[in-house]
Formats: C-alpha cells, sequence, structure tokens
C-alpha cells in the first residue's frame, strides 16, 4: 500500500515539474509542429503553386524546331527559364544559380528530324546540371524530351508528343508515359555533365554534405558559448569577472573571439577530416574558404552571445536555442536542397545565414569558384554576425539579479 | 578604507536599501548583518560595483588617495576583492590556473603574478593542491581557493559575502585564521552573515540591517550596551507563569515561557535573581533548575527589530 503511495507521488512529482516548465512544453509541441510543417510544405500537398525549376536555356541553332522547343521550354509552368548562351547557362549552374542548364547545339533541328525519320546521326543536347541537387536532372531531361517530341511532331504535322529513351542511358525516357510503337526512339541523346570546378574531376557528394553539418553543429557550439555565459551567472563567476577592473566590451569581447577561434578550429578538423578521408578539395578560392570559415566562426560566438542576451536559464534557453538552429539549418538547405522548397521560402531562406554559410562553402570547395563568389557570402555572415552581437548587447543584462 | 555614504537602491517601489553608510577602517573586520531580504546582498553589489546605486557614494581611501568607485571604478576596483557567496571558481582548471586567470583580470602577469598565486595559496594552506583541480577538492577547500581567488591581487579591502555557507566547523576555523591573519596585515574587511557566532567570533564591528536600513553599527560591546537585559536566566518551573505580573512585580525583562522552561532577561543579576525566585515561591511555582547566560547578538537584533535574525 504505502509502495503504491509512493509510486504515485513520484509518478505526480516527474509530471507536475515536466508540465510546470512551461518552456520545455512549448517546446516539446512547437518543435514536432514546425519541423513537420516545413517538410510537409516541401514534399506534400498545400503548396498554392508547384516550385518552378530555374534552368537556363542556350540555343545555339536558331532553327525553326529549337524555336518551337525554346518557346515550349519557357512556356513551361515547371520551369523559370533564363535563356542566354552557352557561357552563361553553363556559368549559372555551376554557381548554383539555376539546376541546369540545357544547350540546344548547332543543327540541332535538322539533325533531329532526320534521325526521327529516317535514321542518322543524332543530335547531342547537353545538359550541365548542379551535381548537390541532381534530383532535378530527371525531371529536366524528362520534360526536355516531352517538348522536343511535341515540337517536332507539330513540324511533321504528326502530333507525336513523347517518345520512349534508347539511347545508351545517356537519355531519359520522355515525360507522360505514353505507349509508343517499342521501335520508336528519341532523335536526340542528352549528355549529362556535372557543373564542377573542374570537368576531369567528378562531383563529391560529401563537399555539400560537409558544408550542412558543419555548419550546424558548429552552431551547437556557439549554443554552448550562450549556456556558458547563463551557467557563469548562475555559479556566480559572472559577478566575480564583472568586479574585477574590466570593460563591458572586453567582457564580451572575449567571448566573441574564444567562441570564433573554438569555431574556427572545429571547422579546420571537420575540413580536414573531410579532405583526408572523403577526398573533398578547395578547388575555388582558398582566401575565400578562408574568409567564409572566419565570418561564420564570428557569426557562431555572436550567435551564442545572442543566446546568453536573451536567455534566462540555461536549460530552457538550450532547447530553444537547438529549435532555432535546426530551423536555421533546414532553411539553409543542408538537409534538403533549397530548390525543393516553395518559392517564398526560397527568398525567405536568402535571410538565413546559414544559407550564406553552407551555399559560400559549397561555393569554395566542389563549384570551384573564385574570391569574387566568396565576398556576398562573406559580407552578410559579417552583417549578421554584428547584428546579432549588437542586439546582444543591446539586451544583456547586465547587473546582478535582484536580492 | 571602505567608505559608503547614503547608498539608496530600489527595485520599482519597492526600496531594497535606503540611506546607508558605514566604514570599514584599515585592520578591521566589520560584520554586515541582517535577516534574508535586508538588502546585505544589494548593499555588497553597490559596494563591488556590481550595481549601480540610485543614490550615493562608495569611496575607497588608502593614504592620502581617495577613489571614487562611479568615477574611478577601474582603479577602485583593483583595490577590491570580492568573494561572492556563490563558489565562484573553475572546477575544470587547477587551482593555481584559477588563481592565474583572476590575477590576470587584475593585470598581474610574470613573475608578479607567480609570486602572488603561491602567496595567495598558501595562505588558505592549499599549496600542496596547487595542480589538482577543485572538483577533487572539499567543500571546505573550495571556500578556501574561493577567498583566495580574490586576494591574488592583494587588494586593500576584501569583501566577503557569506564566505561559510556549507563549510564545515574546522574548515570554517581555518577560513577565519586566515581572514584574522588578513586583518592582521591591515586589510579591511566587510563580512556579511546571518551566524550570530560568526560575527561574534570575527569582527571589530557590527553593521545590522533590517528591511534596507541600517539600525545599528557598533563594536559588540557598545551593541550589547544597547540591550536592556545583559544577562538572561532560564528556569524550570511549576504551573503556568503570569509573565506580565512577573514583569510588573520584579525586574526581569521580556519573560517568555515554553512549557516548563522560564526564560527572562535581567539587567543586574545580584538583584534580579532574588527577586524572580522569591515571587516564583510566592505565587506557588515550584522552581527545579536555574542557569545563567550572556545576551548574544540574536538578542541584540530582536531588541532592535522586535523579530529573530532568521525570520
Amino acid at each position: 500500500m504505502s509502495s503504491s503511495t509512493a509510486f504515485r507521488a513520484l509518478v505526480r512529482k516527474d509530471l507536475v515539474l515536466y508540465f510546470s516548465n512551461r518552456r520545455a512544453l512549448v517546446m516539446s509541441i512547437l518543435a514536432p509542429i514546425v519541423i513537420a510543417a516545413f517538410f510537409g510544405a516541401i514534399f506534400g500537398s498545400g503548396m498554392d503553386k508547384p516550385t518552378r525549376i530555374p534552368i537556363a536555356f542556350a540555343d545555339r541553332d536558331a532553327s525553326a524546331l529549337s524555336k518551337a522547343v525554346a518557346a515550349a521550354v519557357k512556356g513551361d509552368a515547371a520551369f523559370d527559364v533564363k535563356e542566354g548562351d552557352e557561357a552563361t547557362g553553363v556559368a549559372l549552374a555551376r554557381e548554383g544559380k539555376v539546376r541546369a542548364a540545357i544547350v540546344l547545339p548547332p543543327g540541332f533541328g535538322e539533325q533531329a528530324r532526320q534521325a526521327l525519320v529516317g535514321g542518322g546521326a543524332k543530335p547531342v543536347v547537353a545538359v550541365h546540371y548542379d551535381p548537390s541537387q541532381a534530383t532535378a536532372l530527371t525531371l529536366v531531361r524528362g520534360l526536355l524530351s516531352q517538348h522536343v517530341m511535341k515540337a517536332l511532331g507539330d513540324s511533321l504535322g504528326s502530333g507525336t508528343s513523347g517518345a520512349q529513351g534508347a539511347d545508351g542511358g545517356k537519355s531519359e525516357s520522355g515525360a507522360g508515359g505514353m505507349a509508343r510503337p517499342s521501335a520508336f526512339s528519341l532523335p536526340f541523346t542528352t549528355e549529362a555533365v556535372e557543373s564542377t570546378a573542374r570537368t576531369d574531376r567528378p562531383y563529391n557528394g560529401y563537399a555539400h554534405s560537409f558544408a550542412g553539418m558543419g555548419v550546424q553543429f558548429i552552431l551547437f557550439m556557439g549554443i554552448e558559448v550562450g549556456v556558458g555565459v547563463l551557467l557563469a551567472r548562475r555559479l556566480g563567476l559572472w559577478k566575480r569577472l564583472r568586479a574585477a577592473p574590466l570593460s563591458r566590451s572586453l567582457l564580451l569581447g572575449s567571448h566573441i573571439v574564444s567562441g570564433a577561434i573554438t569555431a574556427l578550429v572545429l571547422l579546420a578538423i571537420i575540413y580536414a577530416a573531410a579532405i583526408g578521408i572523403f577526398h573533398v578539395r578547395i578547388d575555388g578560392s582558398v582566401a575565400g574558404f578562408v574568409g567564409i570559415a572566419i565570418a561564420f566562426a564570428l557569426l557562431t560566438s555572436s550567435f551564442g552571445l545572442l543566446i546568453a542576451a536573451i536567455g534566462k536559464t540555461p536549460e530552457a534557453t538550450r532547447g530553444l536555442a537547438i529549435f532555432a538552429t535546426l530551423v536555421m539549418v533546414m532553411l539553409g538547405g543542408a538537409w534538403v536542397p533549397s530548390f525543393v522548397f516553395p518559392p517564398w521560402l526560397q527568398t525567405a531562406s536568402l535571410v538565413v545565414p546559414t544559407r550564406w554559410a553552407v551555399d559560400g562553402l559549397d561555393a569554395m570547395t566542389w563549384r570551384g569558384l573564385g574570391f569574387d563568389a566568396a565576398i556576398a557570402p562573406i559580407a552578410m555572415l559579417l552583417a549578421f554576425s554584428a547584428l546579432f552581437a549588437a542586439i546582444a548587447i543591446w539586451r544583456f543584462d547586465w547587473e546582478e539579479p535582484r536580492s | 578604507m571602505l567608505e559608503a555614504r547614503c547608498l539608496f537602491k530600489s527595485y520599482g517601489d519597492r526600496a531594497v536599501v535606503a540611506d546607508l553608510s558605514l566604514d570599514v577602517g584599515a585592520g578591521e573586520i566589520v560584520g554586515l548583518l541582517g535577516p534574508n531580504g535586508a538588502g546585505k546582498s544589494t548593499t555588497v553589489a553597490m559596494l563591488c560595483g556590481l550595481v549601480a546605486a540610485d543614490r550615493g557614494e562608495v569611496f575607497i581611501a588608502t593614504g592620502a588617495s581617495r577613489l571614487a568607485l562611479d568615477e574611478n571604478a577601474h582603479a577602485a576596483k583593483r583595490r577590491i576583492g570580492v568573494v561572492p557567496q556563490e563558489l565562484s571558481i573553475y572546477e575544470n582548471l587547477g587551482a593555481a590556473a584559477n588563481l592565474e586567470l583572476f590575477g590576470a583580470l587584475y593585470g598581474l602577469a610574470g613573475a608578479l603574478l607567480r609570486q602572488r598565486v603561491d602567496a595567495a595559496l598558501d595562505l588558505v594552506g592549499l599549496a600542496d593542491r596547487a595542480r589538482d583541480k577543485p572538483q577533487s577538492f572539499s567543500g571546505g577547500m573550495k571556500r578556501r581557493l574561493n577567498i583566495a581567488a580574490a586576494l591574488v591581487h592583494d587588494p586593500d579591502v576584501l569583501i566577503l559575502d557569506e564566505p561559510t555557507v556549507g563549510v564545515d566547523p574546522q574548515s570554517r576555523n581555518a577560513i577565519f585564521d586566515n581572514l584574522e591573519t588578513l586583518r592582521d596585515r591591515g586589510k579591511a574587511l566587510l563580512y556579511t552573515t546571518h551566524y550570530m557566532e560568526e560575527a561574534e567570533r570575527l569582527c571589530d564591528r557590527v553593521v545590522i540591517m533590517d528591511h534596507g536600513r541600517v539600525v545599528a553599527s557598533d563594536t559588540l560591546a557598545g551593541l550589547y550596551k544597547r540591550l536592556p537585559a545583559v544577562e538572561t536566566l532560564e528556569l524550570e518551573v511549576d504551573g503556568t507563569v503570569d509573565l506580565t505580573a512577573l514583569a510588573t512585580a520584579t525586574s526581569v525583562t521580556r519573560p517568555t515561557q515554553d512549557g516548563t522552561r522560564l526564560h527572562v532577561g535581567v539587567a543586574e543579576l545580584g538583584r534580579a535573581a532574588p527577586q524572580l525566585l522569591t515571587w516564583l515561591t510566592a505565587h506557588g511555582h515550584g522552581v527545579h533548575r536555574i542557569s545563567s547566560g550572556r545576551a548574544d547578538l540574536e538578542d541584540v537584533f530582536l531588541s532592535l527589530t522586535g523579530r529573530q535574525l532568521r525570520d
């Protein structure tokens, strides 16, 4: 009897303690709702209009057929097309600004028509694609096949609207899954070209993974910087530090510097492992990579300071900060490619510092871009650092708790 | 050395400290006493420069030099050592490493820093544990290191906020010995506590606070003189005593009864004791035991505020 009373009391105690911690309770409920809503919005229904895939389109043929294909691709609701020459398209793909760049070669129209009706060499359509978001390639190839066949059909007056791919694995099947004669094949082939730093070096998927996970877990370290300040306050250490003849800027500045150094060391070790074990390469500007690393390290420590300024207790603050970090990392494209985001979310993610960090690290590693591509990420990360630090200094409670 | 003049501090409409003035001289230990919520911690925070006073001034004076804390904060803080109530040391740093850190915060470096660290560890009896981390220390050793951290820059004024909380009697005595050594070296020590026996053992003067105000400031002897009774008598008696009649008919003061125990205050033991025994016998109360004792600071506080110090 007494053990049952004690058991009930212990259970009641745990429930009361848990449900009386409002912050923890809100976090336990809010976090899964927000994250589930995020993934639901990306992968499920509920969007007003489908996400448009940004692509570049270069028509080097300028024939009636290629113009018809260009018009069809441009009019496709699935695409957000940037027209231009081949070099521009390839550069956009390499910079990650488009998922793919389609290049119709000279003579495409005539060769495709010949290939369709009587054999002859099939023209090769180059599709330069962003290898970090290769899932878009299949869709691009499929829709391209559909539009080419539709244009060809129209030009021949047959109304053909699809074709079965059979070109040695280079091209994809036509979209729509329509039944066709088995001997019928696409009158062109596609050549998928990874848009990386160097054509002789295949895309290394670890490069993007290390950027995303490095950013995430170094931000977790930043949380510990902030929680450390709150713990120091609780333990009276902050009181002793403030009793010393030190200025506020020195006290907070020391935390920013130590946090940044720690973040920098961690990032260096993570990338050393990535380079040494997983063969990730800094194919772009080394100076740009270092600049982004330093800017991100400063962002991490100022984020920690912000946490210390707005947090109340170490326990509650840690939970809230982890949640905020996960949201930032999600929006930064570290978990899923940002092109699958709804358009509004893609725009919104530009004001998330993690997006700039991940994109910047990608640009300096496998994309192989120059220092000029690092300037915007560095500037944005430093701007966010300054913003976080300013808010932290503004909100920081200097005086000791009331007695 | 340490002077506080007319300090005021309020949070919202609530005045936490009101018109507080106190002095601590060189070679003197002054106790700051008061119950929880009396304003001791806020006072200490203002004296250390952790909290800005709404009004009033704090000075650190040595020789011809007199520094106002709000005007020369850094220079004044260099002459103050603070021992917070919490164990404000880094558990994962060695004892000497802790002191080197806190010394560096006051601008010490090189040989001088090492010398001061050694001296501080030696004073608190931790020289042989210099490299050990505090996480392996006993509670008393941590408390002593907590004090050493405030001494490493050799301050003129040491402010200690209940530095013996949770310490066993042996360690407490060791800490008292350390503080008395510092007093003998000419340091000014302000010691906040709500342990009467600590103040009686250690302090040359005592400042008693209640509701944010100083209700008394004097030497121990001076404070005892304020009591209407400097001695107490405790008797084991039969029956329930009419305390009002007893106080009216005899010279005893503040009579109280708890069961068979009768407690009274007396100013002159030789005159009051016979009166008391005679009155009790005359009113039918048998007396089985009698003992006498001195009034203590608890009685002083009760006399000044009308309530117990640990209320």
